[in-house]
This record gives structure tokens, sequence and C-alpha cells, in this order.
């Protein structure tokens, strides 16, 4: 049951949160180039990582989806997917917020970091419209499995690619890690990292519950009508349908 | 780049956070939404399961 251990799970994340949030404004020292300014950092950078960590957890589970054939793949990866957009909208503003304040602009077209990830984000947004296209759940399974790995490879060759890249502007997060990142800097960092994984992890683990216990409530609601009674027929949707995942998958 | 003053830099810090709570807040609503959807259906399946075993019990005692 993906409800099981929830409430350990929720109170974790949110003294996590609490505490990573105490360390950022009253722990960690204030950067010496930006200054105050450089406390987005802890909540942009993390929720970053884990956006793209998300996506290619998405492609991950696809594979699963397609070497056994369960649906119950499909709809973890739809999940996590679905989160991690939530996740990158929250990048892209946090970004933005920063991009104003550091270089007096919303967005710079010239960076590439953030051009590439717009890109990434731009990808993900036809993965839903992809699956509402298709009406054949099996159908539909496939080839949003097929896009979620084939997608999730993007994502590293285009971030290694813009690594590799020329014009340096925006701050290098994982080389000030091994490099130049102070110690409480860096712990804070990691602390913000976890904190916004376990948050990632909470709300995936909710979306699944509440999709299982609506498959429930229908198998009840089928139970419990009058014999052979039909149910009316599922709307037509891009999630996956949770009878056709299987509400006995965990 | 210059370091930006206090005052200056603190509301682009606040509204950072801001977005990343309104998000999380965002999220808890939604699902407050389906919990109401799942609660409301289970009431439905309830009275059902209610009807059904009354229709029994009255089935039964005209038996007797």
């Amino acid at each position: 049951m993906y409800g099981k251990r929830l409430r350990g799970l929720a109170l974790t994340t949110a003294a996590l949160l609490t505490l990573t949030l105490l360390a950022v404004f009253f722990w960690a020292p204030n950067d010496r180039t930006e200054g105050f300014l450089q406390k987005i950092f802890y909540v942009h950078v993390p929720m970053a990582i884990i956006t793209l960590s998300g996506f290619i957890a998405g492609g991950v589970l696809a594979i699963q989806h397609l070497r056994t054939g369960e649906s119950r793949w499909d709809l973890r990866s739809y999940v996590a997917i679905h989160i991690s957009l939530v996740f990158g909208v929250g990048v892209l503003v946090t970004g933005s917020i920063w991009a104003k304040a550091a270089w007096g602009h919303w967005w710079v077209w010239s960076e590439p970091t953030l051009v590439s990830f717009l890109l990434v984000m731009l990808l993900y947004a036809t993965y839903q419209p992809l699956r509402f296209a298709i009406e054949d759940p099996e159908r539909q399974a496939r080839a949003a499995s097929v896009f979620a790995i084939v997608a999730g490879v993007f994502v590293p060759i285009c971030f290694t690619i813009v690594r590799l890249s020329t014009a340096y502007v925006h701050p290098r997060t994982l080389d000030n890690i091994s490099g130049n990142l102070p110690g409480r800097m860096q712990l804070v960092f990691w602390m913000a990292i976890g904190s916004v994984f376990l948050l990632w992890l909470l709300l995936w683990r909710y979306e699944m519950a509440s999709k299982h216990t609506s498959a429930q409530l229908r198998r009840l609601r089928q139970l419990l009508s009058e014999d052979d009674e039909a149910l009316p027929p599922l709307r037509r949707s891009a999630a996956p349908t949770v009878e056709h995942a299987g509400i006995a998958g965990r | 780049m210059p370091e930006l003053p206090f005052h200056t830099a603190g509301p682009y810090v606040a509204a950072a956070y801001i977005v990343f709570v309104a998000l999380i807040l965002l999220y808890v609503a939604i699902m407050a939404g389906k919990l109401s959807r799942i609660e409301r259906e289970l009431g439905e399946l309830t009275e059902l399961a209610a009807a059904r075993r009354s229709g029994r019990d009255d089935v039964r005692s005209e038996e007797e």
C-alpha cells in the first residue's frame, strides 16, 4: 500500500524542511559575491536537481514497464513525471526571480543552462498531450513509456553538453561542491537536496495512494452494484486508468 | 556582479521561497479536492451498502 508509512514520511519531510530553512537563513554564511541573494540557491538548485532526477526516474520506471508489461510501472512512471513537472515550474519561476535580481533580466536567452532546462520542460510538456491523444490504454502506456525512456536519456545528455559548452555565466553548482563551496554552505546544500527529495517522494506516494484509493472505490462500487450492472465508462484521460494498472500491484 | 544590499535582495529571496511554499500549498489544495471526492463517493457506497442490507433483512423477515 502506498498510504502505508505515509504519516512518518510526511513528518520526516516537514522536520527536515524546517531544519533546512532554519539552517539556510540562520546558519549558512552569506555568499561573498552575491550576499543574501545567494539564499535562492538553496531552493532553486535542489529543485532543479530533483526535477531532472525525477524525469530520469520516470524513464527507468518506463523501462520496467516495457520489460515486464505490468501497467503499474506505467502508472509509477506517469506520477514521477507529473510531480517532476510541478517541481520544474518551481525551478523556472525561482530561476527567473534569481536572474532578475542578479542580471537585471527575468530571462537570459544566451544562458545555456536556462535555455536547456526550458527545452527539457517543453519536451516533457508534450508528455500528457501525447498520452491524451491515444485512446487505447495499452497503446497509450507503451507510447508513453517509449517517450519517457527517450526523454529520460535526453536529460543527462543535454546537461552534459551544456557543461562541456563554451561561455559559462551560470554558477557551476556541482563544481562548487567539489571545489570552493565552504563547509557550512555545502552541508546546508545537501540538507536542501535531501528535504526536496523527501518532498518529491512524499508527493509521489500521496498521488499513488490517491489513485489506488480511487480505483479501490470504483471496484467496491462494482461489487456493491446490482448483478452484472455495468459501471459507466471511465472518462478519457492522460493518466493511466488504475484498473488497467492493476490495484493489486504495489 | 556587485553584492546586492539586504533590502534589495530580501524581496527577491522572499519571492523565491514564497513560490516554493505556494507550490506545496497548491498541491495540498489539489489533494484536498481529491480527498473530498473520495469521501463523497465513500458516503454514496456506504448508503448503497446500507440499502442493500436493509433490503436483505426485509426479505429474510418475510421468509420467517
